[in-house]
């Protein structure tokens, strides 16, 4: 069995005084869909934003795909480009068209003909259903369709594996679906992901295994359907009680 | 037909009302008008003070009979909406309109009626009006300075061929467009150096241009038979071999007759003035200014301390310092700190002062623009393995440059009107020359129409850039 793609070890994360994450351990091995729940200020987007080094960790490891992340890793840009990332808000950037948002990264960064990369783009775009509006900018479209983008940009740099940060929690109750659907196509082309949602439908449907955050600990990790037909601790049988 | 109540216009009478009301305005505005245009007094029978407000009563009770509140006829709701919302609003508005009645007489008398233009000296002017005659006379001086008479077509051919270079913008074609930006930020400003350089100020060294450019100029034609493969190298090496063959050996020692060719006059910068210095001091200014200015704001957001800490020293110390004893400091001490043999020339010595000075101001305009940026910007760019200068180049300054259009424009426009400060080193550009010739003893008693011919030239000037900067900001706009 290979190495996990992902391999946290005792992290803790401080802001100030505070301490946001304590002791974290977690393997995530490639193929697997992991999500993570729980109450807001928990430290669930922490914990990801950790994973391609937007926040930094102050003790413990976390290996990303063989390599380790700290302050001596030189090629950070290259671990991020292997990690894609879609926000809450989105964060396309406004200036450019939907094209150019999604073929910035791969050109430049990449460093793929401009040719291929619109290609690619458009690939892409088409597989979440916005092709169609690949020459707007970002401010004429959705909240659903400017998601969609968003994750269509992130997968431009085919990227090993996909992080999702409340990506429906900003949009309209019947937008949320559209994008629920692109990341269940995603999931089941077989991407690593980890998602922090609040969508437990979409959790019993694509997760392999739940993980529970509170106070920034993990409170509990199991099989899906483990962690929905008995959950352990009391604290994920409150959450649970009050969400679904 | 229904009672007509005066004191409380409504959509009843609405002709009755709006026919009243507009000929009592009217009958004000007449009274202020001849009072003003022909000093006839209509109701000079009354007492002084009531024959004085009267046009304001008047006009104010057909004001009041006007204002119909939805009378369905379009002109008259905007309007009542406008200049005649309420009693006191409409008592503004008359007001106003009679001070402008009251004020054209006298502008148009001093700048067209009474005004002198004919002849060529001070006696012409007899009457109570302005005397442009002295505009006239001095025009040549208020545009090129002390620059030689003969000479002052290579300053109009010089702005005239950079005006031409500078509009390319609007000829290129699509295939062309992506170099544009090349273009300006770097041929350009170098195309101008040298035209001003080279050109303005002439002399023997016209002859390094010269053969600088013929070298440029074959280099290019033999360049488009040369496969693209080698392009880079031979664009590197090929044109400055050959400047250096032409200058130290083909035309060396005068070999040939070519080398003999008249040099241009040289004009030392001390001549140079007017109008002509006020744009090349201007045009440098802010091209050198906007990037340092770049830098700085880069450099105060950086992570490195010292990187960061030099900046705000920077921005700091030339925000502290009044631009005037910068200019003085440029011309006065800094040369004591050069070598003995070392000589940099005033107006570079000025310009790069007045760069340093608004690119201060610049920074911390551009940092207002990185600040308002949403830190989620930083992040998706990050996230797609974006470093900083890449992030920097293609998501964040774009926005944030954007967005701070106003404020550059803003920093732009009074570095243009600080120009005349130059003045402190003994460099006269137009206002300088203004102040130089109302002191010159055939002409004293002119400074008004200086001025004001410095008003509205500047006014032009600063107008013209604060409307490019306005369609900048219309172009570039992509939110919806």
């Amino acid at each position: 069995m290979a190495d996990p793609i992902i391999q946290i070890k005792d992290m803790n994360k401080w802001f100030g005084d505070f301490q946001v994450l304590k002791d974290i351990n977690l393997d995530v091995e490639a193929n697997k869909k992991i999500v993570v729940c729980g109450p807001s200020g928990s430290g669930k987007s922490t914990l990801i934003r950790c994973i391609n080094r937007l926040e930094e960790h102050q003790k413990g490891s976390i290996v990303v795909d063989g390599t380790e992340l700290s302050e001596q890793t030189k090629n950070i840009e290259q671990i991020r480009a292997e990690v894609g990332m879609v926000f809450q808000q989105f964060n396309l950037f406004p200036h450019l068209s939907i094209l150019d948002n999604c073929t910035l990264a791969p050109i430049w960064v990449k460093k793929l003909p401009k040719k291929e990369a619109e290609e690619l783009a458009l690939k892409q775009l088409k597989q979440v259903q916005i092709d169609d509006q690949a020459y707007k900018y970002p401010g004429q479209l959705s909240g659903g369709q400017q998601q969609r983008c968003a994750i269509a940009r992130a997968l431009c740099m085919e990227p090993k594996i996909m992080l999702f940060d409340e990506p429906t929690s900003a949009l309209d109750p019947e937008m949320i679906k559209e994008v629920l659907d692109a990341m269940v196509n995603l999931a089941k082309a077989g991407m690593t992901m980890i998602v922090v949602t609040h969508e437990m439908g979409f959790a019993k449907e694509v997760a392999d295994e739940v993980i529970f955050m509170d106070e920034g600990m993990i409170v509990e990790k199991a099989e899906t359907k483990e962690f929905f037909a008995n959950p352990k601790s009391d604290r994920t049988k409150l959450f649970l009680s009050q969400i679904l | 037909m229904q009672k007509i109540n005066f004191l409380s216009p409504d959509k009843n009478n609405l002709y009755a009302y709006l026919y009243t009301g507009i000929f009592l305005f009217l009958v004000s505005v007449f009274d202020v008008s001849l009072n003003s245009f022909l000093s006839i007094n209509l109701t000079s029978f009354l007492p002084e003070s009531i024959s004085f407000i009267l046009p304001l009563i008047i006009g104010f009770i057909g004001l009041h009979l006007i204002r119909i509140e939805y009378s369905g006829i379009k002109s008259l709701d905007l309007l009542n909406k406008n200049i005649n919302t309420n009693s006191f609003n409409a008592f503004l508005s008359l007001i106003i309109i009679f001070v402008i009645i009251k004020s054209l007489p006298p502008i148009l008398s001093w700048f067209i009626l009474d005004a002198n233009i004919a002849g060529d000296s001070k006696d012409v002017c007899t009457g109570t009006g302005a005397c442009w005659t002295y505009i006239k006379i001095w025009f040549n001086r208020f545009m090129y300075g002390m620059y030689p008479n003969a000479e002052q077509w290579r300053i109009n051919l010089s702005f005239i061929s950079l005006a031409f270079l500078g509009s390319v913008g609007y000829f290129a074609t699509e295939k062309y467009k992506k170099y544009l930006t090349l273009y300006y930020v770097v041929i350009y400003p170098i195309i101008a150096f040298l035209f001003i350089f080279f050109f303005i100020s002439g002399g023997p060294i016209f002859f390094d241009f010269s053969y600088g450019i013929i070298a440029a100029v074959v280099s290019i034609i033999i360049g488009f038979f040369i496969p693209s493969k080698y392009k880079m190298y031979y664009f590197i090496i090929v044109p400055f071999t050959f400047y250096i063959l032409l200058k130290y050996v083909i035309f060396y020692e005068e070999l040939f007759e070519l080398g003999k060719l008249e040099a241009l006059v040289w004009v030392e910068t001390g001549a140079w003035g007017g109008l002509s210095l006020t744009f090349i001091v201007s045009f440098f200014c802010l091209i050198f200014c906007f990037p340092v200015g770049l830098f700085l704001s880069l450099g105060r957001r950086s992570d490195l301390q010292i990187i960061k800490y030099i900046s705000i020293g920077f921005i700091e110390f030339w925000r502290g310092v009044p631009l005037i004893t910068v200019l003085f400091m440029s011309s006065v001490m800094f040369p004591m700190f050069l070598p003995e043999d070392m000589f940099i020339d005033k107006l570079v010595r000025v310009i790069i002062a007045i760069s340093l000075f608004e690119a201060a101001y610049v920074a911390e305009v551009i940092r207002g623009g990185l600040q308002a940026l949403p830190r989620g910007q930083y992040d998706a760019a990050k996230s797609l393995g974006m470093g900083y200068w890449k992030m920097h180049i293609f998501v964040i300054l774009p926005q944030a440059l954007k967005l701070v259009i106003p404020g550059i424009a803003n920093t732009f426009l009074a570095l243009v009107k600080d120009t005349p400060l130059i003045f402190v080193v003994g460099l006269l550009e137009i206002v300088g020359m203004l102040n130089l010739a109302k002191t010159n003893p055939d002409w004293l008693g002119f400074a008004m129409e200086g001025y004001v011919f410095a008003s509205i030239v500047f006014f032009i000037i600063c107008y013209a850039m604060s409307k490019y900067s306005y369609n900048l900001e219309q172009k570039y706009k992509t939110d919806r």
